[in-house]
């Protein structure tokens, strides 16, 4: 077996032993990028030099590389969020979770592909050119961020970390056939992270099992001074709450997550999920979260809005590209501004900035942004009221499995319906993870998401964990697989 | 048209005054939050707004902010909340200003003003906390645009009025009042010159009698007191042609261009940026508990005008004199604590507002720290009482002492000072003096006393100054009319 199909778990003791050295990992991880990323497109750079390693950094982890979505800076890294307009920028700090990812001896292979600044659900949207799913290259991994997702796939990195914002970790993860987990809104610090929606975007992990993804998480996690909605909370040991079993847990299955549209592959796969929990001990309890249907509305004002506002400071002023038309037609300086963002920002990203922009006019900000918010707080408010019968909810990641790419490029709406099962997690704040559970008679995998209430990772975690190893779907997702 | 139809309309004027705190940090990062440095060397990624950066309430600010609210006599908003006001320019890093919207720190305040001989009360509108933009440099010359981002993110408070203000003369007195008060505070240099204190002015006019507001205009770029009052006086001027001549206005930002001393339009309201406020989301909203409001609220300094009627009263003080002291909190606490030890207070008040000001303003040193004791100070003042010193001489020892920090009684035993009041000693100085002057002395032998004074001087010249004029003089008249 080659070091790069390994997980996480099973390297840390090779590496601890002295069984294999950091760089030799590291340079397995670089020829396997080499010969398979050419037709899987899932880093948009990566470093061939091995980095070195923090000189204080305690033994487990010493070594271990890490693929990084294009959206997390990483000090002196070229970080772009796949979007021209930041071409160029290296940032002159690491993100928080770089650092975390650092001081453990951890090592950055490469920034990963996404759609521009996480706008979008297949990474279709980069400046770079689509990502394709290593299952099927003539399908989408998911997104947005589908590089982590594929990378990860494609035994192109041990274990990547992504950002989730209405479900792209998860979606993503759901698409490729590995784990992805989107931790509760402020578990993990956001300093770093280049903002797409602040109230609703998480860093998390994307990982090829569960044990993989509580040891990340792990890491990441934890309170920081330079994040003031990140929460002052002790980080607990994920990786002990993975043995316990799950008899006698109320897992609840929200009857608004089964309707039309839920390929019937995909429902078939959860509801076998759900048979087998039940066979494990656990009790099913049939669930409503009424206010479902206004998830994906509620979602594109809040994140639009907000996403506006943050992209603002893209102006050619300090960094990044900088245009000026080639006949002035304003003053000099709304002419820079206009010109460098025009070329600098593609379709969607120009879409999302003019529906936020609306939703926060003057007149408008009541009927949209305003409502939004309140429709947010009953959305917030179904969880809390089911969380008080049940200890954990499943639902499918995704009404389908992979689509194929520019199959939903010219309709938005479509696009954006694809994240009609993930993004209540991030309107309400709780953690939820995507799991394999099956595959489509096309052989795309299927996705399991399980969720919980906030800041209780670790009943999200037992529960995967415990049905990951009873249906054993790693066996399959986990195989190697030759030169695509 | 006449002067009774001038006379008519109502002039209606409001402020807004951006106050800078001097905090050791900037407001949401770490960055020294300091004047005058070379371009960009204050700042860091979370200042500058690169990509990924957060912000992070400065504690000290807000406790500042609480202060001002509070010594604005406003209600507090315990509940802290900030909002993004969304505009585009160069000096805004992140295209957005931290500002406050709908909660600001303290609302329905007032400030109570002296203008002319009576008090009155100027409501405050609200006052909240955000933080300052960079600043633009325009290079003529090379024809390019800098900015210097050592100013982002500087913590500053708006502090608005109600349209209280009715003449620019009264704009000016409540902008005396405001930064003295603030000056109490302590949390600002207040000083219009480096920005730290800026301010602009909306001003209406309306015919007498109305209540409703008429079309008002905003003036920017003022850049002194001076500035704001000449510019309102032009301003309401220039609405009261415009409507007697039956001409309409329109709403819009003007400029003050203090060359010109004219206000030039800048844009009109249609022009006016929609700002897109919205709760900012990388600051969680939290509450302010009522202890700490208490605690803030206990360590308020006694106001100015207070403290001005204070002095008057308890020490029987002259309102020009208390006028002086209350200029500086130090030196009117300089004053109270001289006042345990001497009185009456207005002895005191001559020695501080006359030669100790002059000789720390001659010596650059401020009130702030005084290098003389009050228990020194009125050791010296009763030692020229008591005769111990002449006055001239009393004035130089002052001087030694705020130069070397030593005692007087130190200075006069070294230098020698003492007043010499021995009449034999004397008597040879006054022989000398009336046998070089003989002309003088004559004169007075003939009745003359004007050319007594002029022996005197001589006598004092002659003893540098240790000599006391009283038994001078009646050592002379002695000599020359008894003798």
């Amino acid at each position: 077996m080659n070091l790069y199909e390994l997980t996480a778990h099973a390297l840390t003791d090779k590496l601890h032993s002295g069984q294999i050295s950091a760089e030799t990992l590291y340079h397995s991880l670089n020829q396997r990028i080499k010969d398979n990323d050419g037709p899987v497109h899932a880093y948009v750079l990566f470093q061939e030099e091995f980095p070195g390693i923090q000189d204080s950094a305690p033994k487990k982890f010493r070594g271990l590389p890490v693929a990084v979505k294009d959206n997390i800076c990483v000090k002196g890294m070229e970080t772009t969020c796949c979007s021209r307009i930041l071409k160029g920028f290296k940032p002159p700090y690491d993100a928080t979770v770089i650092g975390k990812l650092r001081s453990q001896g951890m090592v950055v292979q490469g920034h990963t592909n996404m759609d521009e600044f996480a706008f979008g659900s297949s990474t279709e949207n980069s400046c770079y050119g689509p990502t394709h799913n290593p299952w099927d290259l003539t399908r989408v991994p998911g997104g947005s961020s589908g590089g982590s997702a594929a990378a990860v796939a494609a035994h192109e990195a041990i274990w990547a970390i992504g950002s989730d914002t209405g479900g792209s970790i998860r979606q993503p993860a759901a698409f490729c056939g590995v784990v992805g987990l989107k931790p509760t809104y402020g578990r993990v610090s956001r300093y770093g992270l280049i903002a797409f929606a602040s109230s609703l975007d998480q860093i998390g992990p994307i990982t090829k099992d569960v044990q993989d993804a509580a040891c990340l998480l792990g890491i990441l996690a934890g309170h920081d001074p330079m994040d003031s909605t990140s929460g002052d909370l002790p980080v607990p040991d994920y990786a002990s709450a993975l043995g316990k079993d799950i008899k006698g847990l109320k897992i609840g299955v929200p009857k608004e997550y089964f309707i039309d549209g839920l390929a019937p592959e995909v429902r078939a796969a959860v509801e076998e999920a759900i048979n087998l929990l039940k066979g494990m001990g656990a009790t099913i309890v049939d669930i409503s979260l009424p206010h479902t249907e206004y998830c994906v509305a509620t979602y594109y004002i809040i994140a639009t809005a907000e996403a506006s506002s943050n992209l603002a400071r893209y102006d050619g002023v300090r960094y990044g590209l900088r245009r000026t038309p080639p006949q002035p037609r304003k003053s000099a300086i709304v002419d820079m501004f206009e010109e460098t963002r025009d070329q600098g920002f593609g379709e969607e990203t120009k879409r999302r900035i003019m529906l936020g922009t609306f939703s926060l006019s003057s007149g408008y900000y009541d009927a949209f942004y305003l409502r939004g918010q309140k429709v947010r707080t009953l959305i917030k408010n179904d969880f809390d009221r089911a969380f008080e019968e049940v200890d954990a909810i499943v639902m499918p990641t995704s009404p389908t499995t992979a689509f194929k790419i520019g199959e939903k490029t010219n309709d938005p709406l479509a696009m954006y319906l694809s994240d009609i099962y993930t993004i209540f997690a991030n309107l309400s704040g709780v953690p939820a993870i995507s799991l394999p559970c099956g595959f489509s008679k096309e052989g795309l995998p299927i996705g399991l998401q399980v969720c919980a209430k906030a800041f209780d990772e670790e009943m999200m975690l037992r529960i995967a964990y415990q049905y990951e190893q009873k249906a054993g779907w790693y066996k399959e997702t986990l195989k190697p697989r030759t030169k695509l | 048209m006449t002067s009774a139809t001038q006379q008519s309309y109502e002039t209606v004027i409001g402020l807004e005054v951006h106050l800078q705190f001097n905090t050791e940090s900037k407001i949401f990062c770490g960055c020294a939050n300091q004047f005058g440095h070379p371009p960009n060397t204050n700042t860091c990624p979370v200042c500058l707004g690169l990509p990924g950066t957060l912000p992070v309430l400065n504690k000290t600010a807000l406790d500042y902010a609480i202060k001002v609210a509070l010594a604005l006599h406003c209600q507090i908003n315990s509940h802290i909340k900030f909002d993004r006001k969304n505009y585009y320019y160069p000096d805004l890093p992140k295209g957005y200003q931290i500002s406050q919207y709908d909660y600001p720190i303290g609302h329905n305040g007032y400030v109570e003003i002296l203008s002319g001989d009576h008090l009155q009360k100027i409501r405050v509108h609200r006052a909240h906390l955000e933080e300052d933009a960079g600043k633009l440099i325009h290079d003529a010359k090379n024809k390019v645009s800098l900015v210097d981002y050592n100013r982002t993110g500087t913590p500053l408070m708006e502090i608005v009025t109600e349209p209280d203000i009715r003449s620019a003369q009264e704009a000016y007195d409540y902008l005396t009042a405001l930064k003295l008060l603030l000056q109490y505070l302590n949390v600002s240099d207040c000083d219009m010159e480096k920005g730290s204190l800026r301010c602009d002015a909306n001003v209406s006019v309306r015919p007498l009698g109305e209540t409703r507001l008429g079309t008002k205009s905003e003036i920017k770029n003022l850049n002194s007191f001076r500035a704001v009052k000449a510019a309102l006086d032009y301003e309401a001027n220039r609405h009261r042609t415009l409507l007697s001549a039956g001409q309409p206005l329109v709403q819009e930002t003007r400029l003050w261009d203090e060359h010109e001393e004219v206000t030039q339009s800048m844009r009109s309201k249609e022009q006016a940026h929609d700002y897109r406020y919205f709760p900012e989301p990388d600051l969680v909203p939290f509450t302010v508990s009522d202890k700490n409001i208490e605690l803030i609220r206990e360590s308020l300094p006694e106001e100015p005008l207070k403290k001005f009627e204070r002095l008057q009263a308890a020490y029987d003080l002259a309102a020009y004199d208390a006028g002086i002291l209350i200029q500086n909190p130090e030196l009117a606490d300089f004053f109270e604590a001289c006042a345990k030890q001497l009185s009456p207070g207005k002895k005191i008040c001559n020695w501080i507002n006359g030669p100790l000001l002059q000789e720390l303003n001659t010596q650059k040193k401020t009130a702030a720290g005084i290098p003389v004791s009050p228990e020194q100070f009125t050791d010296l003042i009763r030692k020229v009482e008591e005769g111990a010193v002449s006055h001239l001489v009393g004035k130089d020892i002052l001087k030694k002492m705020i130069q070397t920090g030593q005692t007087a009684q130190a200075i006069i035993e070294h230098d020698g000072l003492t007043q010499v009041s021995d009449n034999a000693a004397l008597e040879a100085y006054v022989n000398q003096v009336i046998t070089e002057n003989s002309t003088a002395a004559q004169e007075i032998q003939n009745g003359k006393m004007q050319a007594l004074g002029f022996l005197i001087g001589q006598t004092m010249k002659l003893t540098q100054g240790k000599a006391n004029p009283k038994i001078v003089g009646d050592l002379i008249k002695r000599r020359l009319l008894h003798g």
